[in-house]
């Protein structure tokens, strides 16, 4: 058999898997709408690049209308999984578990990258080994990062630029959250409440300053803690890169690890590992027993941002608003406005900080264009959409900004480093912290 | 049939390696709009980087006999920016968003083709003015594409709808020569009134490099309220009744009873789901008081013609809780089902109810769900098809019924399309509602401005 039928039928095969998403593409009415939120057309404005163009494509691909499978992939892999296309959209389309499972389907027929293979597969599903790696790699980067902006407490590497472009990422922390604490578990307190503590692999590893804050803020709640060792990573990242396989281990492991403890919510400072258990688990269940779905279903209900947690299960006091002090302005990360529609509560949080006062930047909840991976492998891009974010934070003379989720901090961080920008990026739970 | 690869060289010349598309993931995107029906791949894509080079662009294809579309954002609902053919070139405004002028003094905006409606009303705003036409694609269609349009909005009864705000505009013609018409001033009589033909010509008679805008100052007050009908001749008659009462709202909405359903299904909020019809009715002014005076009247018309309950938004927060039906008029009935087929005939005021029922009938005699909004100061009715383009029986019966409805909006003395356009969609029905002779003008003009029929082939005209 020549070569080319070979393929032909190779792509007739990816067709059929694809028509499993057949329901779900068939729904978007080519209304065009995402186009005035998608912050990748927004820098390109280009159709494929936004969510009407790729359903368009993934259609195609799935009729057998077009054979370029490795075309289709490429533009299905420019996207955040920011999810303001499914926020806006008047067809109720979901285009992020269109975008995560045609990843997964389009990446099993062509094979994952040889580097993302080794990250994956090799460093994720063992957290242990991941963790001493990069504890390696923090102990030895001394040696090469040079501290390119002190306020922000960024360092660029020329050695690493090939791996990273030209980033200016937080250096990795001297010790990781996990190698202060490695477990924990603490009884409820006059709360009565108890949380399963998840920090997440970026706090844990570049802010370890995230998780020890929400630890003094329980404490001083008297809200008892179950922080379990050797937690895993929450999946995304082996998701958005279609490897399946990689994120269901992963999500069995903290599914089981978390289960054996007990607890009323699951907390996690960040928002993409928060969205990711609560919207995503959920949605993604085929490769599961009976036992890990109803598991799942169960973290689901009790996942709750920490802003969330705060404001309106603790129903913490705050003083009022003040309309003096120092200038602080806030992000809306992705995951935690579009995807749990938490966007209040930091707010009123940083509305009570003494001494600041809260000032609102222009289009507070466009993307900062961090998107995990995507910010490495399309980082020309990536840049393009977090100096529209720098540009309108540093047009309301902010002393700092604050933000719900560490993967947003690091992408902002960036951004104003590169621009010289000293103002200081902060968890809203840091902040908040500091005023105990 | 494949460009050569020397042609595409040429584009590439003129416009920047990277502002021409080849690749066929990058062309495909091209093949569509918002209308419901069958895509069709161009032979390439090119994005003119500024005016200038999209004069030479047009001139290059037309010399080298290339079918041309342009394309805004492509959200028309008519097929519009689909291709006739997979051997044309599609070219790109998105480039071209730049507003050039914003006076004043003078209440005029200049602006190229590509700008994006709700962007450009906000800006206006920013100083001090106000853009009026806000077609439901605001936040993503072009102004070029909603001139080539016409597009209308919710304010189409006071303000009236683009081509109220054309004062001018540059047009490259099939040379690629830059033809100039209108002015920035308020009376202009200097030859033909070319930007008046442009509006609404949907691509099909030259290509907009610039428009001249009129702008207004903004009403001072407004009021929102929403009237509830048992029966919907008498939403009809209260219509007729503010206009009779030389009122004119600057919104006059209307839900029938299968939409207020979708919307209650969705929203949950509370709709009055017995009730056969709604009107949501904003009156604005330059005067709070006779904004005041205007509602009292406007509420006393609707209860004297039968309304059952009358609701007054008495702030903002209450005026965004009544628009929040109208606003999810469309995101209701997209939701329950895939595919949304939005029609648009539009009839004399006077005729919505007649309408309405008839639209009823059609649905149950092709077992169809449509669910009926849209703007009843204009008689601007947005039937709306819920169904599943997969299921080709039921997709038969679709455009059976579509058929029947332009029927039905004819013999009421109705329009196809009120602001929709004709695109592809309904181009096969024009002689039906004008006559031979309009059509035989049509391709004359359309023959003298586009000799070899490149221009948005198999659109508006055939
Ligand atoms: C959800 C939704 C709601 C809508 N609501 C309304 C509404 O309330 N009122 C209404 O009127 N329409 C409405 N529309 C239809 C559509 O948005 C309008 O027709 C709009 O004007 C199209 O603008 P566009 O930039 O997308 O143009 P496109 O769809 O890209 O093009 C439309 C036409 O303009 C021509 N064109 C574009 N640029 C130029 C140029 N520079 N020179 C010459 N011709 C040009 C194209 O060739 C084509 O024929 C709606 C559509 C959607 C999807
Ligand atoms: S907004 Fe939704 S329905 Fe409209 S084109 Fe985008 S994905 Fe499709
Ligand atoms: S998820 Fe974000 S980046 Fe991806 S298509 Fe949607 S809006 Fe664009």
């Amino acid at each position: 058999m020549s070569e080319q039928t070979n393929s032909l039928r190779n792509v007739r095969q990816l067709a059929s898997m694809l028509h499993e998403l057949d329901d779900m593409l068939v729904s978007c009415m080519r209304c065009g709408i995402c186009q005035s939120v998608c912050p990748i057309y927004g820098a390109t404005m280009r159709e494929a690049d936004v969510a009407r163009g790729k359903i368009a494509l993934l259609e195609n691909l799935a009729n057998s209308m077009i054979a370029d499978a490795e075309g289709v992939n490429a533009k299905l892999n420019r996207c955040l999984l920011c999810g303001s296309c499914q926020k806006n959209c008047p067809s109720g389309v979901n285009s992020l578990d269109i975008f995560l499972r045609a990843r997964g389907i389009v990446t099993g027929y062509m094979g994952l990258s040889p580097v993302k293979k080794i990250i994956f597969r090799g460093l994720l599903v063992r957290p242990g080994l991941f963790n001493i790696f990069l504890e390696i790699s923090g102990k030895f980067q001394g040696l090469f990062l040079k501290d390119a902006n002190t306020t922000l407490g960024t360092s660029c590497s020329s050695l690493l630029r090939p791996v990273v472009g030209d980033r200016h990422f937080p250096a990795l922390a001297k010790e990781p959250f996990h190698a202060q604490l490695s477990s924990l578990d603490t009884p409820a307190g006059a709360s009565g409440l108890r949380i399963a503590f998840f920090p997440g692999c970026v706090s844990d590893k570049l802010f370890p300053n995230v998780p020890a804050a929400m630890l003094t803020v329980m404490q001083k709640h008297e809200v008892g803690v179950y922080m379990p060792p050797d937690q895993g990573c929450c999946g995304i990242p082996a998701l958005a890169s279609g490897d399946r396989k990689t994120y269901d281990a992963l999500v069995r492991r903290n599914v089981e690890l978390f289960c054996a403890g007990s607890f009323d919510y699951l907390i996690t400072p960040c928002a993409t590992c928060a969205a990711t258990i609560k919207e995503i688990w959920p949605k993604l269940l085929e490769g599961h027993s009976e036992k890990i779905r109803e598991k799942i279903g169960l973290l689901q209900k009790k996942t709750i941002d920490v802003s969330a947690f705060l404001v309106d299960v603790l129903k913490v006091p705050l003083p009022a608003s003040s309309r003096e002090g120092k200038r602080i302005t806030y992000h809306d990360a992705c995951h935690l406005k579009k995807s749990l529609g938490v966007s209040e509560q930091p707010r009123v949080l940083l509305n009570g900080l003494p001494g600041w006062q809260l000032v609102e930047m222009p289009e507070a909840d466009r993307c900062c264009g961090c998107g995990g991976s995507f910010s490495l492998f399309h980082y020309d891009l990536s840049s393009q959409i977090g100096q529209r974010k720098r540009d309108n934070i540093v047009s309301v003379r902010p002393d700092a900004v604050a933000t719900g989720c560490p993967a947003c901090m690091m992408q902002i961080m960036d951004m104003l480093s590169h621009n010289n920008d000293h103002i200081p990026v902060k968890h809203v739970i840091e902040l908040y912290a500091e005023t105990l | 049939m494949a460009i050569s690869s020397a042609l595409i060289k040429e584009f590439s010349v003129i416009c920047g390696k990277e502002n021409v598309l080849t690749e066929e993931v990058d062309r495909m995107s091209y093949s569509y709009d918002a209308a419901v029906l069958t895509p069709v791949v161009p032979a390439l894509v090119v994005s003119p980087p500024a005016q200038e080079e999209l004069g030479k662009t047009v001139k290059l294809a037309y010399d080298n006999d290339l079918p041309i579309t342009i394309r805004g954002s492509g959200t028309n609902l008519s097929g519009g920016v689909i291709p006739e053919q997979g051997d044309g070139l599609v070219i790109l405004t998105n480039k071209l968003n730049r507003i050039l002028e914003i006076n004043k003094e003078d209440l005029y905006a200049v602006v190229e083709p590509g700008v994006i409606t709700a962007q450009f009303a906000a800006v206006v705003a920013g100083h001090g003015l106000f853009y009026p036409p806000d077609p439901g694609s605001q936040a993503v269609s072009t102004l070029g594409g909603n001139v080539a349009m016409n597009a209308g909005g919710l304010r189409g009864l006071k303000y009236g709808v683009t081509k109220d705000y054309v004062m001018g505009m540059e047009i490259f013609d099939y040379r690629g020569e830059l033809v100039k018409t209108g002015s920035r001033t308020v009376k202009c009589v200097t030859g033909y009134n070319m930007a008046g033909l442009m509006s609404c010509s949907e691509g099909t008679l030259g290509i907009f490099s610039n428009i001249i805008f009129k702008l207004v100052p903004p009403p001072k007050a407004s009021k929102a309220m929403m009237a509830v009908y048992a029966d919907i001749n008498k939403a009809s008659e209260t219509v007729a009744g503010i206009i009779a009462a030389h009122i004119v709202p600057c919104t006059l909405e209307i839900l029938d009873q299968n939409c207020i359903k979708h919307v209650e299904a969705y929203t949950k909020a509370g709709m009055p789901l017995e009730a056969a019809a709604i009107l949501l009715i904003e009156v604005d002014g330059g005067h709070a008081q006779m904004v005041e005076e205007d509602t009292v009247n406007v509420i006393e018309i609707c209860k004297k013609c039968g309304a059952t309950d009358v609701r007054i938004a008495r702030n903002a927060e209450e005026k965004n809780t009544l628009w929040e039906a109208r606003r999810n008029a469309l995101p209701a009935l997209a939701r329950a089902k895939p595919t949304t087929v939005l029609e648009d005939a539009t009839v004399p005021r006077s005729k919505i109810p007649a309408m309405v029922a008839a639209v009823n009938e059609i649905a149950k005699k092709y077992a169809l769900d449509i669910g009926t909004f849209g703007h009843a100061g204009d008689g601007n009715l947005h039937p709306t098809i819920l169904c599943d383009r997969r299921n080709k029986e039921e997709f038969h019966r679709v455009e059976a019924a579509v058929d029947e409805i332009f029927d039905v909006a004819l013999k009421l003395q109705g329009t196809l399309s009120g602001e929709h356009g004709i695109g592809m969609a309904k181009a096969k029905w024009m002689e039906k509602e004008t006559n031979r002779a309009t059509i035989e003008f049509s391709k004359n003009l359309r023959r003298a401005l586009d000799p070899k029929y490149l221009f948005n082939a198999g659109k508006k005209v055939l």
